[in-house]
């Protein structure tokens, strides 16, 4: 046996890494004790990076005549500082690019940032298992056998090859579905979902494949074995991809954040190492239940999110039959008065307001408003956005105090003794249709009750086009409601000035 | 450590997870993911054991580079993952006055 002896000491540091992750989310249970949250989780990242330092440090062999791990008194292990210096070099390159990129990224692209974020881990994950199957003495996973003939070889334990194997395969996965969900984020892709036919058995069939090779690699340490697991899973994560629609990217993000996390946990296992399992544990749960709560605010099954194709039939259908019934027009200064006349408003915001970059001047418009006397509120959907609480932080950096932003379920039943609901950038979340219309696409998801309101007043660009779902929304044709066409940064700005 | 022992931390933390996920308000999803990122980079500790390592065989010195790369994807990950997420955290700011100055920036 070979086992990599690990110090009682190194274990019990690993532990209390995996404690303070705990506790990095524990603190976001609210924003008072969040930053203290973040701090424990920078705490626990300096113990496990130390302690591998520490018991891990670079040593070469001062070399043998006969070979390694064949003469005792010769081959003495020495530290090797240039490899000390390239590890902290790798450190010090990957520092400076990460606090450069977390400084200039604007609030808005958060959910690409994230998912560019999610790429780095899925590949350094499969990095970290081709490293652990090349060299698996390093790792302490193998045997080495001494033949009487030839070099030495080793043998990596059997279950040790199933958790790399799967390591890997999560890793590539997290890394190929996370750059399509960049690509498709940054609008270097287009956010409608791309159709492959047969998609669903070219998919069943790469996961059958994957999963059989793993078993296979157990009894064949082979390379191509390993190599074509890494490729499939590469292939697949792409598949599994392209064919989400924008509308879906909250799911989306949060499965690839539960994918990154899975990997960790893969690798964890492969290592014996209690912080890496326990963090991806965390990782792996939270990213599960943020895509179920997700899943739940669309009324949309798990399965039918990953199947793919929502919002394909928004071009072909429902856009026509649009325009031919009667609504109302208004003007920034008729929105203004009606405001300011309000005893309440709530704002209720969406991916198009992250779209216009409209929050500050938004924020702007609240603090006007609330100068005369107005409650202003705002109502958050859950799926607003492209990624879980994706509107919180756009208003957090447009000074919205955290207070006055509430969830759907608690500000809901407001709506009836509003007099103004302002709808600035969201469609499908308000639309009545899916309480009433049991034919609709999104009938179930839970809505905002905005047309409850005494008057609506809803920001679009045009009349022309319809929601991500691909529905027509009812409330543009309510007597309550008034719509604003224009640009929603554009149109804040006159209500502003109107308010003046 | 056995694979039961491992198996075990595995269950118990997935529990932990789950409850200690379930009460972050929806308000803070978006930092959750962001440190939920920068924790899972965790995995650095694995690329860090293969660049230190001195191996054997033809791979070790292939294993040893894959490992330093390993180490910056994940340094970037880490470093910028807890910077971003201290940067939004610092946003969620309370209600100051019942009145804000209405002074634009």
């Amino acid at each position: 046996m070979h086992e990599l002896t690990v110090s009682p000491w190194a274990s019990l540091a690993y532990l209390v890494a995996g404690v303070c992750f705990i506790l990095a989310l524990r603190g976001l249970s609210s924003p008072a004790s969040s930053q203290r949250g973040n701090r424990f989780g920078i705490i626990g990242m300096t113990i496990a990076v130390v302690t591998t330092l520490v018991t891990h440090v670079p040593v070469r062999m001062n070399g043998c005549p006969l070979g390694i791990g064949r003469c005792a008194i010769l081959d003495r292990p020495v530290v090797d500082w240039l490899t000390v210096i390239e590890i902290l070099a790798a450190i010090g390159l990957g520092a400076a690019i990460g606090l450069v990129t977390a400084r200039r990224i604007a609030m808005t692209a958060m959910p690409q940032l994230v998912a560019a974020f999610h790429s780095l881990v899925g590949l350094a994950a499969v990095l970290v298992g081709v490293a652990a199957y090349l060299n698996p003495q390093a790792f302490g996973i193998s045997d080495l056998v001494v033949p009487m003939i030839g070099q030495p070889f080793a043998v990596i334990h059997p279950v040790s090859r199933i958790e790399l194997g799967l390591g890997v395969a999560i890793g590539a996965i997290t890394f190929s579905g996370s750059v399509i969900a960049f690509l498709k984020l940054n609008g270097n892709m287009g956010g409608k979902p791309i159709m492959l036919p047969g998609r669903h058995v070219i998919n069943l069939a790469l996961l059958a494949g994957i999963l059989g090779l793993i078993a296979y690699f157990v009894t064949e340490q082979a390379p191509w074995v390993f190599w074509t697991i890494a490729i499939l899973s590469f292939v697949i994560g792409f598949l599994l991809i392209v064919p989400i629609g924008g509308a879906d990217m909250p799911v989306v993000v949060s499965m690839l954040n539960s994918y990154s996390g899975w990997a960790a946990a893969a690798m964890g296992f492969t290592l014996h190492n209690s912080a890496m399992i326990i963090t991806g544990a965390l990782v792996g749960s939270s990213g599960a239940i943020l895509s179920y709560i997700m899943c739940r605010a669309m009324n949309r099954s798990f399965i039918s999110v990953i199947a793919g194709g929502f919002g394909a039939v928004a071009d072909t259908s429902g856009g026509g039959t649009a325009i031919d019934r009667p609504w109302k027009r208004g003007s920034a200064e008729d929105a203004a008065f009606l405001m300011s006349q309000a005893e309440q408003v709530i704002i209720v915001p969406g991916y198009g307001m992250a779209v216009a970059q409209a929050q500050h001047v938004l924020r702007e418009m609240g603090d006007k408003l609330k100068a005369e006397g107005v409650r202003v509120k705002y109502a958050i959907h859950p799926v607003a956005g492209r990624m879980p609480g994706h509107m919180n932080v756009l208003l957090a950096e447009a000074n919205v105090p955290y207070d006055d932003v509430f969830e759907l379920e608690d500000i809901n039943s407001e709506f009836a003794q509003t007099d103004v609901a302002f709808v600035i950038g969201a469609n499908d979340v308000t639309n009545p249709a899916a309480k009433t219309d049991k034919t609709s696409p999104i009938y179930g998801m839970p809505v905002l009750d905005v047309e409850k309101a005494k008057t609506v007043l809803f920001i679009k660009r045009s009349m022309g086009g319809v929601g991500y779902a691909g529905v027509d929304n009812d409330l543009f044709y309510r007597d309550n409601t008034m719509m604003l066409l224009a640009d929603a940064k554009k149109m804040v700005e006159d209500i502003v000035k109107a308010l003046d | 450590m056995d694979f039961i022992a491992i198996l075990s931390i595995f269950v118990l933390a997935c529990f932990v997870g789950y409850f200690v996920v379930w009460a972050v308000t929806p308000a803070l999803h978006t930092p959750l993911m962001a440190v939920t990122n920068a924790i899972s980079s965790v995995i650095i500790v694995g690329a860090l054991i293969a660049a230190a390592a001195a191996g054997i065989g033809a791979g070790s010195g292939v294993a040893k580079a894959l490992g330093l790369v390993a180490v910056v994807l994940a340094s970037v990950n880490i470093f910028g993952g807890f910077a971003v997420t201290a940067r939004m955290l610092a946003m969620y700011k309370k209600k100051e006055r019942p009145v804000a100055p209405a002074s634009s920036k």
